[in-house]
């Protein structure tokens, strides 16, 4: 069984006074592992929102379906296993943070002891514990998403769903919510989170998938997706004579002075070994090597860019 | 079912952490106090006009409170985007709307409870002896208000807090001048209209049913099997209601 599958799944919303209809999500076909850290990227408006909105049953697919756990998403026993964080999240703000998270226990069906302990702990992992008893509206965002994370996580859930969850923390939070995601792997739970911020979800996910005004447009594990033959390595070298950079060109990709250095790139190691051996007989002083991989930028960029020219 | 309780639990603390209602409370108390000042200016009758302005600020002050805080119990979650969070919890959304909509009808029962002790007490200053008609009348008031939360409910589902509001308004007026709208068409019978008025007779609350306020303060006597037929007509109507709502908010979709 599968944490997450979609088959076919597609949102038209109504748009504007005539009702006319806007496609958010075209036949998205997604199966995700029990175990996964799944990532669901794209740029603003690609329908990452609408895609867990559906799948928490806030709004209804036009066409297609959606099953959490082999669940269809209305399913209560399946809903008490899940975790949401909506994207900008807002919860009651007469509430103070501890009152909500009991609320929300009370839902899960939790015991009242059971409550004040989980709230506890939660409120000291994502570091709120001192507004603990302030009331939501004095919260800043990032306190919010932080109380927005805690409450996702109430119930032990086994599968979690996270949108956007980066947005609105600083450099350390991000830094513990990376941490915190790994935790729930090493624990065995199902994440499938949305982001537009690809270095976070660079080193984080098993798995992603680039959506694209609504449309799939790759999915894979990081390591099949990131074309790893495409993988250059950078040269930064001095002394380089007229001469020595006549032999090094046809062995790089591309070659440039900047000042009185060189930098240059090579597609394989082969080029770069020679490129290296003519270096060193032709005087030039080797600075720096770096191999540089395709980031997901490149190939985001790339993907989505291949699209719009289509 | 518990978890409609708790939903209602959290409902009723939202409403008495908002100022609002302490306003209305404070405003209402103040009026059935100043009854007392108007009794004493007027030669007799004192008593009566007592009861008729405290029975009237309790009406009133209920409705503002069914109709203010019930257009805003469906639409403002949705506008806040605090559903988000609350539906994908273990709750249907059926169970959702119950627990907002018996939420805010314990609200209302503490505020009439509270108006009425303050009515009796003013009674007692006056060493008026304790009088449970005008309890009766009470009960029907209270009764009269389930259901404009319900009408309040249904409009929370599917427009925004003001719209909603202008129309449960609507509906109160029309339903309560129900009986002459029936008797329209003697008036104007040209055109559609006397249809319409006649659709509207069947279809809105018939708000005069609950309102026995005259003849209880006359010292009449109110037959129990009125009550009673009253008492079951609103929660018809408030069943009615709760389906058409649970009807209208399954099918929404959350934006
Ligand atoms: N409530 C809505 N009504 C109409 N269009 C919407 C609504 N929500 C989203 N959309 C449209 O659907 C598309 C996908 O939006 P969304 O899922 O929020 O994207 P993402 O989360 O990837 O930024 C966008 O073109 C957006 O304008
Ligand atoms: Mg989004």
């Amino acid at each position: 069984m599968s944490a997450v599958e979609t088959i076919g799944l597609t949102k038209d919303y109504e748009v504007g006074f005539l009702k006319k209809p806007h496609r958010a999500l075209d036949h998205l076909d997604l199966e995700v592992e029990q175990g996964e850290i799944f990532g669901l990227i794209g740029p603003n408006g690609a329908g990452k929102t609408t895609t867990l909105k559906l799948l928490m049953g806030l709004v209804f697919p036009t066409e297609g379906e959606a099953r959490i756990l082999g669940k269809p998403v209305d399913d209560r026993r399946m809903k008490a296993e899940i975790g949401y964080l909506p994207e900008q999240p807002y919860f009651y703000d007469y509430l103070t943070g501890r009152e909500l998270l009991n609320y929300f226990g009370q839902l899960f069906g939790l015991s009242s002891a059971e409550r004040r302990s989980r709230a506890d702990e939660l409120l000291a992992k994502v570091g709120i514990t001192s507004a603990a008893d302030v009331q939501l509206r004095k919260y800043s965002k990032g306190m919010t998403q932080r109380l927005g994370v805690a409450q996702a996580l109430l119930n032990r859930p086994r599968v979690v769903f996270l949108d956007e969850p980066m947005s609105g923390l600083d450099p350390v939070g991000r830094r513990e919510m990376t941490l915190l995601v790994r935790e729930l792997q090493g624990s065995g739970v199902t994440v499938f989170f949305c982001s537009h911020i690809l270095p976070d979800v660079e080193q984080l996910c098993d798995r992603v998938a680039i959506l694209d005004k609504g449309k799939l447009v790759a999915v894979g594990r990081m390591s099949e997706i990131l074309d790893v033959s495409i993988d250059t390595i950078e040269v930064v070298a001095d002394n380089v004579e007229a001469e020595l950079e006549v032999k090094l060109r046809p062995l790089c990709r591309s070659l440039e002075r900047v000042g009185d250095r060189v930098r240059l790139s090579c597609a394989e190691q082969a080029d770069f070994d020679d490129a290296a051996a003519e270096l060193m007989q032709g005087g030039g002083r080797l600075l720096s090597v770096t191999p540089v991989k395709q980031t997901l930028e490149d190939l985001f960029v790339r993907k989505v860019g291949e699209k719009a020219q289509t | 079912m518990i978890r409609v309780g708790y939903i209602a639990l959290n409902t009723y603390r939202e409403t008495v952490r908002d100022k609002v209602l302490y306003n209305l409370v404070l405003f209402a108390l103040l009026m059935i106090a100043s009854s007392y000042i108007l009794g004493k200016i007027s030669v007799y009758q004192e008593v009566k006009i007592i009861k008729d302005l405290g029975l009237a600020a309790i009406s009133i002050f209920g409705m503002a409170i069914a109709i203010f805080v019930g257009i805003g119990l469906v639409s403002k979650e949705i506008d806040k985007r605090t559903l988000y969070s609350l539906l994908p919890k273990p709750i249907t959304r059926v169970q959702f709307l119950l627990g907002k909509y018996f939420g805010l009808c314990l609200t209302v029962l503490v505020n009439v409870l509270v108006m009425t002790a303050g009515l009796y007490f003013l009674l007692f200053l006056m060493s008026e002896p304790f009088e449970p008609a005008l309890l009766k009348a009470i009960f029907l008031i209270y009764v009269k208000l389930t259901v404009l939360v319900g009408v309040a409910l249904l409009f929370s589902t599917f427009t925004s807090s003001t719209l909603a509001g202008v129309f449960a308004g609507f509906v109160y007026v029309v339903g309560y001048f129900s009986t002459d709208l029936k008797n329209f068409d003697s008036v104007v019978d040209t055109g559609a209209l006397p249809q319409i008025t006649k659709a509207l007779y069947y279809l809105l609350p018939n708000f005069k049913n609950f309102d026995i306020k005259a003849p209880i303060v006359a010292g009449d006597i109110v037959p129990m099997t009125q009550i009673v037929w009253a008492t079951a007509y609103g929660l018809v109507y408030v069943s009615l209601l709760l389906v058409a709502s649970a009807w209208v908010f399954q099918r929404r979709n959350l934006k």
